[in-house]
């Protein structure tokens, strides 16, 4: 019945089957024929052509996240795959759903080092969900449904598919089903009851009860569940910098970012709380600080879809493994209504320390340059609270994460584990081109966006309405803060000569405009944010400022600096 | 500090290549030494059985074997300290066959240790013995003396004290938990 096609008709054949329209990618000696059949198919695929790899897989992993559809990335051979790499990390480490297919010699010349020939599948085990090597056409509908469904279920993450030319050129028949069960898979684990039970009995007793909680919240669509069970048992509840957009800005019960620099209130309430409840998350060393003194007076309950993340870092009193969403509506259900009035209250004190101490002079102090605190708030409140912010890797990172407000999930977008210069352009691009309707913000540092600078050219060919914020401080800002704090203002190799970026925007045909002066950042912003076209925005900020506060590296969760000479008082 | 013990980790896993790097890795990456490794068949159709030895503390061979189990291809992973299992591993050793004679202890080492004889010419002979590491060891240390010229020792083979394979019943709940998925 199934007439013979190629295997690269199959490819893309199985891409439409599952809900495919976009890719990322650039093509490449062994990628040719996938290539070729994709002029039969432009009516039904995007194809967005990065400058480089890298571009390609960070614009996936952007598009991934502001979705949670899987991102689909097309590369070639030997170093297109090995370019790759670094985003399958990212994308591991930070659970963003990705199918990366890689062209591969021809079986035949396997392990000959034929031209342009890499160990895709051996490079990428260790850094993958899952990874396969198709070398005959029958196996790529077979592969590709399984790979969406890995990718996309469970815990998600990238899966690597390594496509033989061969096997691109050869016959097969085709016919496609979609994946929904893999025997030593198990994406949805039944929460166990014992645990729940063990949970709700914490819960209910507890005096001061805190929830932290990270992107498990957002990808399992808990965000409603989260707030119901907040509500109905009254618990404060701090984010980790990947779970921020998961419960609004302004939810009464939201007490901000946890971690190094995260709020001062979430991070000293986690060493006086009696229940610690966290939802989603993974105790990443960013968020605990030194592990020994982190929470020890609390009894913990873990609740995360990944079973190797309970008692990894941190021994829980009950471990639930399960998604988010089931096992939030469950505990919702079952626990008493409950009021934690006073010590909800508590949150206020340090919250106002840290407002009068670090927030009011950082976000809207006096006299001098512009403060990149200053710059993320504007945007927050010229946007409404509304726009998608993306982010690279530093101090534009942590002013973003600390100043952004949020209404809607999905609106945060960062490279949290892995930590990567360069990923802010292209997953902004790609947030952009996954979200077309809303502004898509992005914080860069001048450092960051010269590790990707090439995808303005992406822009440039698809026009892409991204807005980016040049957070210009002409130093590698987070390395010399550290430098500055820990290393005796010893700067080596973090100040930067910089590029007029005038010029650059220009050869790119993307409007561009620069700010010195606080008084002109409202316009500056505004004007940035009245239309869909791509704008570059060089903020001249504060050279020399630092992310506070801080819980240095070696310390507690509760040894929180507030500026370079004032630790938080208890 | 918590005792480190030496622990056997049994993997059932499905035939995919690449797979038993990935699992070594998960065991390097945590700088945990592979003290001995086998692969082969287990009684299920189509379904492999990696067993590896580590000397490691009981959380961090928990962590490991969670991190083993969450490979996709991996059906389930178990550990065990020795005496839950019944373990053997083979050792053959390669001693000059004049010395060996003109030693006068063949035949008492070879009953004493349970050995045989699995070659022999004028240059040398090998002999094989099974049983524990210990034991193997032993043999290898009273053979020193005649002269070893070559030793090897297979990693071992494990068989858990369970009735049937231990992932049998896992694998028959997945079997109806397919059957519903297909009916749904």
């Amino acid at each position: 019945m199934n007439k013979t096609i190629t295997g690269s008709e199959a490819m893309w054949l199985s891409l439409i089957a599952e809900g495919v329209d976009t890719v990322f990618g650039y093509p490449g000696g062994q990628i040719i024929p996938v290539y070729d059949t994709l002029c039969d198919f432009e009516d039904r695929i995007r194809h967005i052509l990065v400058r480089h790899e890298q571009g390609a897989i960070h614009a996936a992993q952007g598009y991934a996240r502001s979705t949670g559809e899987p991102g689909v990335v097309i590369v070639t051979s030997g170093p297109g795959a090995t370019n790759v790499i670094t985003g399958v990390v990212d994308a591991m480490t930070d659970s963003t759903p990705l199918v990366v297919i890689t062209g591969q010699v021809p079986s035949a010349a396997l392990g000959t080092d034929a031209f342009q020939e890499a160990d895709v599948t051996g490079l990428t085990g260790p850094i993958t969900k899952w990874n396969y090597q198709i070398r005959r056409p029958e196996e790529i509908a077979w592969a590709i449904s399984r790979a969406f469904y890995i990718a996309r279920t469970g815990r998600p993450g990238p899966v690597v598919l390594d496509f033989t030319k061969d096997a691109q050129n050869g016959k097969t028949e085709f016919s496609y089903e979609k994946c929904k069960f893999i025997r030593s898979y198990i994406p949805n684990p039944k929460p166990s009851d014992q645990a729940i039970d063990k949970a709700i009995a914490l819960i209910d007793n507890a005096k001061k009860p805190l929830v932290v909680f990270g992107q498990g919240v957002t990808i399992s669509g808990a965000g409603k569940e989260l707030q119901a069970f907040l509500e109905k048992a009254d618990i404060p509840a701090g984010a980790t910098m990947l779970g921020l957009s998961a419960l609004p800005s302004d939810f009464p019960l939201y007490q901000g970012m946890i971690g190094m620099h995260g709020n001062v209130a979430p991070n000293i309430k986690t060493n006086e709380c009696d229940v610690l409840i966290a939802v989603g998350m993974r105790f990443s060393d960013r968020v605990t600080g030194t592990v020994s003194t982190y929470a020890k007076q609390a009894k913990i309950i873990h609740i995360d879809i990944d079973n190797a993340e309970l008692g990894k870092i941190i021994t829980p009193e009950v471990a639930i493994c399960g998604d988010a969403k089931k096992v939030l509506s469950i505990l919702t259900e079952k626990i008493q209504k409950n009021s934690h009035e006073a010590w909800v209250k508590s949150f206020d004190h340090c919250r106002e320390v840290e407002r009068k101490k670090v927030i009011d002079m950082e976000i809207s102090g006096g006299e001098g340059p512009i403060r990149m605190g200053e710059a993320v708030a504007m945007v927050a409140d010229v946007s409404g609270d509304k726009a998608v912010i993306v982010t690279d890797v530093g101090q534009n990172q942590l002013s973003a994460a600390r100043y952004s407000r949020f209404t809607k999930g999905r609106s945060f977008i960062t490279s949290g584990g892995l930590g990567t210069m360069g990923f802010g352009l292209p997953a902004a691009i790609g947030a952009k081109i996954a979200t077309p309707k809303k502004q898509v913000c992005l914080f860069v540092g001048d450092g960051g966006i010269q590790m990707t600078i090439q995808e303005l050219g992406t822009i440039m060919q698809e026009h892409v309405g991204v807005k980016i914020v040049l957070l210009n401080n002409n130093w590698l800002g987070n390395v010399r803060q550290w430098q500055e704090m820990f290393f005796d203002r010893r700067y080596s190799q973090t100040r930067m000569l910089n590029p007029d970026y005038k010029l650059i925007a220009e050869a790119y045909g993307i409007r561009y405009r620069a700010v010195e002066d606080k008084k002109d950042l409202r316009k500056a912003v505004t004007e940035m944010l009245s239309d869909d076209e791509p704008f570059l925005l060089d903020v001249h900020v504060l050279e020399e400022s630092n992310i506070m506060p801080m819980i240095p590296p070696g310390k507690g969760i509760d040894q929180i600096m507030l500026n370079e000479k004032e630790w938080y008082q208890k | 500090m918590e005792e480190i013990k030496n622990y056997t980790v049994i993997i059932y896993t499905e035939n995919q290549i690449g797979l038993l790097a990935q699992i070594s890795n998960i065991f390097t990456r945590r700088s945990m030494s592979i003290w001995s490794l086998s692969a082969g068949p287990s009684s299920i159709d189509g379904i492999h059985n990696i067993t590896i030895t580590t000397d490691a503390t009981e959380r961090r061979i928990r962590e490991a074997v969670r991190q083993i189990e969450k490979r996709v291809d991996v059906i389930k992973a178990f550990f065990y300290v020795e005496d839950q299992l019944v373990y053997r591993e083979l050792a053959m050793y390669k001693v000059p066959t004049g010395k060996l004679l003109d030693s006068g202890e063949l035949e008492s080492l070879l009953s004493k240790y349970n050995a045989r004889i699995v070659e022999m010419n004028k240059t040398f002979t090998v002999i094989q013995k099974t049983g524990y590491t210990d034991e193997t060891q032993a043999l290898h240390d009273e053979l020193k003396n005649i002269g070893v010229l070559q030793f090897v020792r297979s990693g071992r083979v494990a068989i858990s004290r369970t009735m049937q394979e231990p992932v049998f019943k896992f694998l028959q709940k997945r079997e109806r938990e397919k059957e519903k998925i297909n009916k749904s």
